[in-house]
C-alpha cells in the first residue's frame, strides 16, 4: 500500500515536473506577463550576442559589470568613453553626452543623436528615426575576450619556445601536450593537404588559427565568457583571410583552372568560370557560417536547458535541464576542438588547392 | 546587435589583431618552436640509424670473435695432438735403439767371450803342447836316444790330438 503510494506520488511530481510548469504557466498568467518577467529568446540573444562591457552577474543598477572602452568614429571625429557611462541602459533612455554629441545604447547599438535632440525617438517599428550609426570601433566584449585568447598565446607559446630553445631534450608537462599539437597541425593537417615542399610558408597561419579558435571556443565555455567564435563576425575575418590567402598564393595553374579551364569544349569554359569564381568564395563562406553556427548552436542549446527552469518556473526542472546541459557541455569541449581542427584543415585543403603543381594535363 | 549581421568594428579589431598575432607568434613562437622540433627529430633519426650501425658492427665483432676462437681451439687441437704424435714416436724411437744397443752389446760381448774363448783356448793349446813337449822331453830323455824321431813322434801324436 504504502510503495504503491511512493509509486503514485513519483509519477505525480514527474508529470508536474514536465507538464505542470507548462500549463501553469499558460493558464496563470497571459503571454506579456511572462515577457517581462522572463524572455528566454532575449536572455539567449543577449549571451551570445557582443556587448558594450562584460556583464558577469547581477541586473540593472546592481549588475557586476567590467566597464570597457567605447570608441566611435563619428564624422567629426572619433569619441570615446567608458561603456559603464550607459549605467547598463540599452534600451535608450539613458544618453551619453560626450564632445557635444549625444549617444545612447540601444540594444548594444550604439547610436548618434541628430544635433540638437536631447532623447531617442522610436518610430512604430522601435526604430530610432533621429539618429544615426557612428563606426562603432569600440572594444567590446569579444574584443576584450578575444584579447584574453591573444594573452594568453603569446605566454604559451613564448614559454613553449623559450623551453625548447634551453634544452634539447623532450619537454614535459604542458609543454609536451602542446608540441604534441603543434605536431598534429604539422603533420596531419598542413603536410598531407598542402604538400611537403610548401607547408612550411603555411604553418604559422595555420597553427595560429587552429589554437586561437580552440582556445577561444574553450574560454567560451566558461559562464559568463563571450561567445566569440560564434560571432559571424570573428568568423567572417578569419575566412577573409583565408581567402585573402587563397587568392595571393594561387598558382598559374590554379588561376588558369579557375577562369579557363583546360581541357574542356570552348563554350563550357565561361560557365565553368563562374562556377569555380562562386565555389572560390563559397569555400571561405562556408568556413564561416560552420564554425560562426557550430559555436552559436552549442550555446543556445546549453541557454535554452538552463533557460527551462525559469521559463517552467520550476526547480525541479533543474533535476533534468542541468545534467542535460552538462552533457551538451562536455558535448561542447568535444565541438571546440572539433571546429578548430576542421577550421584549420579545410583552410590548409583550400590553400593546398592554391598552390597544388600537377603533373598531369 | 544582431546575430548573423556582421559587425565591422568586430571585423577590424579581429583582423586586425590576428594578423599581429600571427606575425608575433611566428618571428617569436612558430618558427624557433618547428626549427627546433625538426632539429630534434633528425638528431633522433641520427641517433637511431647510429645505435643501429653500432648494433650491426656488434654483431660483426661477436662473429669474428667467434670466428677467432673457433680457429684457436683448432689450433690447440692441432698442437696437442701433434705434441702426442711426437711423444709417441719419441717413446717408440727410444725403445728401439735401446733394443738395437742392447743387441750391439750383446752380441759384442759374444764376440768377445768367443774371442777370448778361442784365444784361451789356443793358449791352452800351446801351454798344453809345451807341457806335452816338456813332458814328452822329460820322458824321452831318459828313454830316447834319438831327439828327432822322438819329436817326429810326438807331433804325429800331437795332431791326432784335437782339442776341440
Amino acid at each position: 500500500m504504502r510503495a504503491s503510494n511512493l509509486f503514485r506520488n513519483l509519477v505525480l511530481l514527474t508529470l508536474v515536473v514536465f507538464l505542470g510548469g507548462v500549463s501553469s504557466y499558460a493558464s496563470e498568467k497571459s503571454l506579456e506577463e511572462a515577457e517581462k518577467e522572463f524572455n528566454p529568446t532575449d536572455m539567449i540573444m543577449h549571451h551570445i550576442g557582443d556587448s558594450h562591457g562584460w556583464h558577469f552577474f547581477g541586473a540593472d543598477e546592481a549588475a557586476v559589470t567590467l566597464p570597457l572602452p567605447v570608441i566611435l568614429y563619428t564624422d567629426s571625429g572619433v569619441v570615446s568613453f567608458m561603456s559603464s557611462e550607459f549605467h547598463h541602459d540599452i534600451t535608450g533612455h539613458h544618453v551619453v553626452e560626450k564632445d557635444g554629441k549625444h549617444f545612447v545604447n540601444l540594444h548594444e547599438d550604439i547610436y548618434m543623436l541628430n544635433e540638437g535632440e536631447h532623447a531617442v525617438k522610436f518610430d512604430e517599428d522601435h526604430h530610432p528615426i533621429n539618429a544615426v550609426k557612428p563606426l562603432d570601433l569600440s572594444v567590446t566584449k569579444n574584443v576584450a575576450a578575444m584579447f584574453l585568447t591573444v594573452i594568453i598565446m603569446l605566454i604559451v607559446f613564448l614559454s613553449l619556445s623559450k623551453k625548447l630553445k634551453k634544452t634539447k631534450k623532450a619537454p614535459k608537462g604542458l609543454n609536451n601536450a602542446l608540441e604534441a599539437l603543434v605536431l598534429f597541425v604539422r603533420d596531419d593537417i598542413a603536410r598531407p593537404q598542402i604538400g611537403e615542399k610548401k607547408y612550411k610558408k603555411f604553418m604559422p597561419f595555420l597553427l595560429t588559427v587552429f589554437f586561437f579558435i580552440w582556445i577561444t571556443n574553450l574560454l567560451g565555455l566558461f559562464p559568463g565568457a563571450a561567445n566569440v567564435t560564434g560571432n559571424i563576425s570573428i568568423t567572417v575575418s578569419l575566412g577573409l583571410i583565408t581567402l585573402v590567402l587563397m587568392l595571393v598564393n594561387g598558382n598559374k595553374e590554379f588561376w588558369q583552372h579557375t577562369l579557363w579551364m583546360p581541357g574542356v569544349p570552348g563554350f563550357v569554359k565561361p560557365i565553368l568560370a563562374i562556377v569555380e569564381l562562386l565555389g572560390l568564395f563559397v569555400k571561405p563562406i562556408a568556413l564561416m557560417i560552420r564554425l560562426f553556427a557550430n559555436i552559436t548552436a552549442g550555446h543556445i542549446i546549453i541557454l535554452s536547458l538552463l533557460g527551462l527552469i525559469f521559463i517552467l518556473e520550476s526547480a525541479g526542472v533543474a533535476g533534468v535541464s542541468v545534467p542535460f546541459a552538462l552533457f551538451i557541455s562536455v558535448l561542447e569541449l568535444l565541438v571546440a576542438f572539433l571546429q578548430a581542427f576542421i577550421f584549420t584543415m579545410l583552410s590548409a585543403l583550400f590553400i593546398g588547392i592554391s598552390v597544388a603543381e600537377h603533373e598531369d594535363h | 546587435m544582431e546575430l548573423i549581421t556582421p559587425e565591422i568594428g568586430l571585423i577590424v579589431w579581429q583582423t586586425v589583431v590576428f594578423v599581429i598575432l600571427v606575425l608575433l607568434l611566428a618571428k617569436f613562437a612558430w618558427r624557433p618552436i618547428l626549427n627546433l622540433i625538426e632539429e630534434r627529430e633528425t638528431s633522433i633519426n641520427e641517433a637511431l640509424e647510429s645505435a643501429e650501425n653500432a648494433k650491426i658492427e656488434m654483431k660483426n665483432l661477436k662473429s669474428t670473435n667467434e670466428r677467432l676462437i673457433k680457429e684457436a681451439r683448432e689450433e690447440r687441437d692441432a698442437m696437442l695432438k701433434e705434441a702426442r704424435e711426437i711423444k709417441d714416436k719419441m717413446i717408440a724411437d727410444a725403445s728401439v735403439d735401446a733394443e738395437q744397443k742392447a743387441d750391439s752389446i750383446i752380441s759384442k760381448a759374444q764376440e768377445a767371450i768367443a774371442a777370448e774363448k778361442q784365444a784361451a783356448l789356443s793358449e791352452i793349446k800351446a801351454q798344453v803342447a809345451n807341457l806335452s813337449i816338456e813332458i814328452a822331453e822329460k820322458v824321452v830323455k831318459r828313454e830316447l836316444a834319438n831327439k828327432e824321431d822322438q819329436m817326429s813322434l810326438v807331433d804325429s801324436m800331437l795332431d791326432e790330438v784335437k782339442l776341440n
